[in-house]
């Protein structure tokens, strides 16, 4: 048996509120001892007590409502926060999906833009160029990819964002509510690349709140609720409990 | 070469190339900002200090634009790469990176706007009858690594500690501006009374645009100038670096 490809130990996160001295040097320097012990005292407890692990090429959701701890999750596998107690482990190559937009320049067309947001995400020049004719083949935008993106319409962006992520060749795959992007054929076309995706074994995590998307694609289903883990199981199960609960 | 050595060069190839595509699509535009505002402050000293104080000293737009242009790099990347991991947030928020080389290379682009209107001063120089000096041969690439060593190091402590203090842009701004009049930029180092003469030693800033100016105007090289310059580059790198290692994990948590 192989490896898992995430595994999360007794992990709990939490962090001081920092709006306490961002408020501005100016404030914290007025109100030096009261603003020590607001950042000393008031941490804001975003997950606890974690334990899960995720299979190699295993499809794995998170379901949850506003501010239960999901997007909290993906960070602490992207490695882009630390958890505060226990240990994350995480044992392929990730590859998270941007927020749409993000990482991509409005001055720039969006055939150069591809080549920023694929070197953001991980991949060489080179890597880019070989993929960058697949890429445009899947924006699908016509003329426009030899504009500014800022002449885009929204919906072009995401399509573009979307595409670039298509022609990753990712290991572990971060998706944070990003799927509805673009007309019906276009989502479903990146309903397609995902469900393509998962069939070369690419492991996935993916927060939704579509949970149409999260009975289609995932293996397993886990619900965080107020930062604890409250249901892991199959999908069905998870999604209907609930949605009786909500 | 490893990949990932050539996924970060890439990183900082894309990065760098992208605002000078942006900056210079529409060419002349593009060029002309980056020489117009160094020029116009010129032009005001001139009119200060030459026409109505009337400085005694020859050749003093020549001079002023000597001091200025190095000078504008310095400022332009100190106060506006404060903002640079704010303005990239979406991005740091998901994808782990090495974020240092977000200011890298917007220090980067700022020299390259600068070697871009050295010919500026080529031509200034034309019009005062000098022409350069073959020191600038190696005196040029020698100053620009101290500049930017020592740029950087400060841009990533500002742009650091602004994350967490978001009022640091005022008080950058103040200290940019306040740096200015205690460095020789409009006035020569000669000027300094003697008992002050201690600032141009205390002041990295001094003893790095002396040197840019002497190159220029001279093809003069100050050997102990460009030492003082470098250590601090070395120590103003160092201090910024340790202070973003210290904090960049928690740049997420606070964006």
């Amino acid at each position: 048996m192989s490896i898992p490809a995430v595994v999360f130990n007794q992990v709990g996160k939490s962090y001081p509120q920092y709006h306490h001295i961002t408020g501005g040097i100016k404030n914290f320097v007025f109100h030096l001892p009261s603003v020590l012990r607001a950042v000393r005292d008031s941490r804001y407890v975003a997950l606890q007590d974690i334990n899960f692990s995720v299979k190699q090429g295993e499809c794995l959701g998170l379901i949850g409502r506003n501010g239960a701890g999901k997007s909290t999750s993906l960070g602490l596998i992207a490695g882009v926060l630390k958890p505060t107690v226990g240990q994350v482990t995480v044992s392929l190559r990730v590859s998270p999906l941007l927020e749409l937009g993000a990482g991509f320049n409005p001055d720039l067309t969006g055939r150069e833009n591809i080549f920023l947001n694929g070197v953001l995400l991980g991949m060489t020049r080179l890597e880019v160029a070989r993929k960058v004719d697949e890429i445009i083949a899947f924006a699908d935008l016509g003329d426009f990819i030899e504009q500014p993106i800022r002449v885009y319409s929204s919906g072009m962006v995401a399509r573009l964002g979307f595409s670039v992520v298509s022609g990753l060749d990712p290991e572990l795959l971060l998706i944070d509510e990003i799927l509805a992007v673009g007309d019906m054929r276009f989502q479903e076309k990146c309903m397609a690349k995902m469900m393509g995706f998962k069939q070369q074994g690419v492991t996935m995590i993916l927060v939704s709140h579509s949970m149409g998307d999260i009975l289609k694609i995932c293996d397993r289903v886990i619900w965080i609720e107020n930062h604890l883990v409250k249901m892991v199981g199959e999908p069905r199960q998870v999604v209907e409990s609930y949605l009786a609960n909500v | 070469m490893k990949r990932s050595v050539k996924h970060l060069v890439d990183l900082i190839v894309v990065l760098t190339q992208k605002d000078l595509k942006v900056r210079y699509k529409s060419s002349f535009l593009g060029y002309f900002w980056s020489v117009a505002n160094p020029l116009a402050y010129a032009f005001v000293f001139y009119i200060a200090f030459k026409i109505v104080m009337k400085i005694q000293m020859e050749n003093y737009a020549l001079f002023l634009i000597a001091g200025l242009f190095p000078w504008q790099w310095f400022s332009n990347s100190v106060n506006v790469n404060i903002f640079c991991f704010l303005n990239n947030a979406s991005i740091i928020k998901k994808v782990n990176f090495p974020k240092s080389i977000i200011p890298f290379t917007l220090v980067l682009q700022d020299l390259i706007h600068f070697l871009a209107a050295v010919p500026v001063i080529v031509l200034f120089m034309a019009i005062y009858h000098k022409s350069p000096s073959w020191n600038w041969i190696y005196g040029i690439p020698i100053l620009l690594v101290i500049q930017l060593i020592l740029t950087y190091g400060l841009a990533l402590f500002v742009s650091t500690i602004n994350l967490f203090f978001r009022d640091l842009e005022r008080l950058t701004a103040l200290g940019v501006t306040l740096l200015f009049y205690f460095t020789p930029v409009f006035y020569s180092e000669t000027m300094i009374p003697a008992k002050y003469h201690y600032f141009i030693q205390i002041n990295p800033l001094s003893t790095l645009i002396i040197s840019w100016r002497n190159l220029f105007l001279n093809g003069q090289i100050n050997w102990m100038y460009i030492a003082a310059s470098f250590v601090s580059g070395l120590v103003f790198l160092a201090g910024g670096y340790w202070v973003y290692s210290k904090l960049s994990w928690k740049f997420a948590e606070v964006l």
